[in-house]
């Protein structure tokens, strides 16, 4: 009989937005690069706080502030976050930050450096922070459905054992839990050049897969034909995809698909770390497919737990989002065991289904939410890797 | 199926010309048990060379020109020849893309 996920529940943090958050971080987030040492000090004066130091926000315009922005807002909006401390060099770009996160109902409050210098601004900066993480340290916990979290995917270091193992299990996971209300998102806009086809026959309706194609035609128009040189054959498939047997874009995108399962369709797809705002179910987001950008954005969007299908061997994690890391390469989990949380080896031995596999993702997905930290959380993988659409000015 | 015999490669759809290699340190020679994941039919097929975990074995004899059928899509195409149990990967096979 098929389990009733609907009923199915994890302790976790409910949010003044009504979103569920599974960790609960006090977050001390730079507007700019050069507010990265400040919240650096703020993060080490306060404990049980966390900077998210990067390497943009200054002399940034038109699309490209855009993304900034909605990025640096989305972190701090994300459910896993309790309250943030935003410092910048100036006033009004701090502002536009904490109102965008003041929005969702959460705790949070800006300070400037200009005219207050870094040793002023930490002192000030620190008194929050210590109020916020005293505040977030006494939330409880509370039964929330499975279905209520939102889940993102994106696989790295790919090979020939991912199409036929990690990313079906994902895709699994997603056809048992989709119908249920989960909020699921894919992207990875150059790694379906190959299976561009069959994405849009995956679309939910004709508006979807329109937005799509066109996305996925400016893409291929607008980075990939003005950037390369003679072809994508040096980084798409990767090194590591070819070690690992991967021999066309085709065949890694093949394999990328599986991690939307048999069932599910997208029903719309989404800018660079733009909220889905359709309602529950599957989106596309416009990413590159490298590692850290992607699952920064889907974090940026609101995602709280990320399903990371692996084959050679990605170490990503993101600062607020746990990553979950599924491989089914036996070789991957004899020499780096310490990365995997969910093996799915005996699929290849023919001992395991998808089925089980998928059963087996949506339990580590449970135990994750309940409190339990992945691999690259216990390693310390925090990378954390804005998207930049052009050069500063 | 065997019971407690583990594939040595695994082939996603019935019309593919191309499966997987699953196993570390498969040599040439071995008497390989294939299993097609689509309907858990199995065959077998004499591996022609030492291949790594993750990469593809020929099921039929392929000359250049032929395209290359995985997930039962087009997947590229044969820039140079490969006989049956054969090694298929970069050095022979090339994306009908760029």
């Amino acid at each position: 009989m098929a389990f009733d996920f609907s009923q199915d529940t994890v302790k976790a943090w409910r949010r003044e937005n009504g979103r569920v958050g599974v960790r609960n971080h006090v977050l001390i987030l730079p507007v700019d690069d050069i507010s990265n040492a400040a919240c650096e000090a703020v993060a080490n004066n306060v404990k049980g706080t966390m900077a998210i130091p990067h390497a943009y926000g200054r002399l940034q315009f038109g699309e490209d502030l855009d993304l900034h922005f909605r990025t640096i807002i989305g972190t701090g909006a994300n459910p896993n976050v309790a309250a943030v401390v935003v410092i910048g060099i100036e006033p009004e770009w701090t502002k536009i930050i904490v109102d965008g996160i003041a929005a969702t109902g959460k705790p949070v409050e800006g300070f400037w450096i200009e005219q207050n210098g870094d040793f002023e601004t930490i002192r000030r900066a620190s008194w929050k922070a210590k109020e916020y993480v005293q505040w977030a340290t006494e939330l409880q916990k509370e039964d929330c459905p499975v279905t209520d979290l939102w889940v993102s995917t994106k696989c790295g270091e790919s090979d020939t054992t991912t199409g036929l193992s990690s990313c079906p299990t994902v895709g699994n996971m997603y056809d048992k839990l989709l119908p249920h209300g989960l909020y699921g998102v894919f992207g990875e806009t150059s790694e379906i050049t190959g299976a561009e086809h069959i994405c849009e026959k995956r679309a939910a309706n004709p508006e979807a897969a329109a937005k799509f194609m066109k996305t996925w035609q400016a893409y291929t128009d607008d980075v990939i034909e003005q950037f390369k040189t003679s072809d994508l054959s040096d980084s798409q498939p990767t090194k590591g995809n070819i070690l690992g047997g991967l021999s066309t874009i085709e065949e890694k995108a093949l394999g990328n698909l599986e991690k939307i399962g048999r069932t599910s369709t997208y029903i719309d797809v989404l800018e660079p770390a733009e909220a889905p705002a359709k309602g529950n179910g599957l989106y596309f987001m416009d990413t590159s497919s490298a590692a850290a950008e992607c699952v920064t954005l889907m974090a940026a969007a609101g995602y709280v737990i990320h399903t990371f299908p692996t084959g050679q061997g990605n170490v990503v994690g993101n600062p607020i989002v746990p990553v979950i890391k599924i491989s089914g390469n036996p070789r991957t989990l004899r020499t780096m065991s310490e990365h995997i949380d969910v093996d799915v080896t005996g699929v290849l031995r023919r001992d395991m289904t998808i089925d089980q596999a998928g059963d087996s993702l949506i339990e580590m997905i449970k135990r994750t939410a309940n409190g339990r930290l992945t691999c690259a959380e216990a390693l310390g993988h925090r990378e954390f890797s804005m998207t930049k659409l052009y050069r500063s000015a | 199926m065997t019971a407690n015999t583990h594939p040595q490669l695994l082939v996603h759809d019935k019309v593919d010309n191309v499966g997987v290699v699953v196993v570390e340190g498969l040599t040439a020679g071995t008497d390989m048990l294939c299993v097609c994941t689509e309907d858990n039919s199995d065959f077998r097929l004499t591996a022609k060379s030492d291949i790594p975990i993750g990469h593809k074995v020929a099921l039929k004899d392929m000359a250049e020109g032929d395209t290359v059928i995985k997930y039962g899509e087009d997947i590229g195409r044969m820039v140079g020849g490969a006989e049956v149990g054969g090694h298929v990967h970069t050095h022979n096979m090339k994306t009908k893309r760029w």
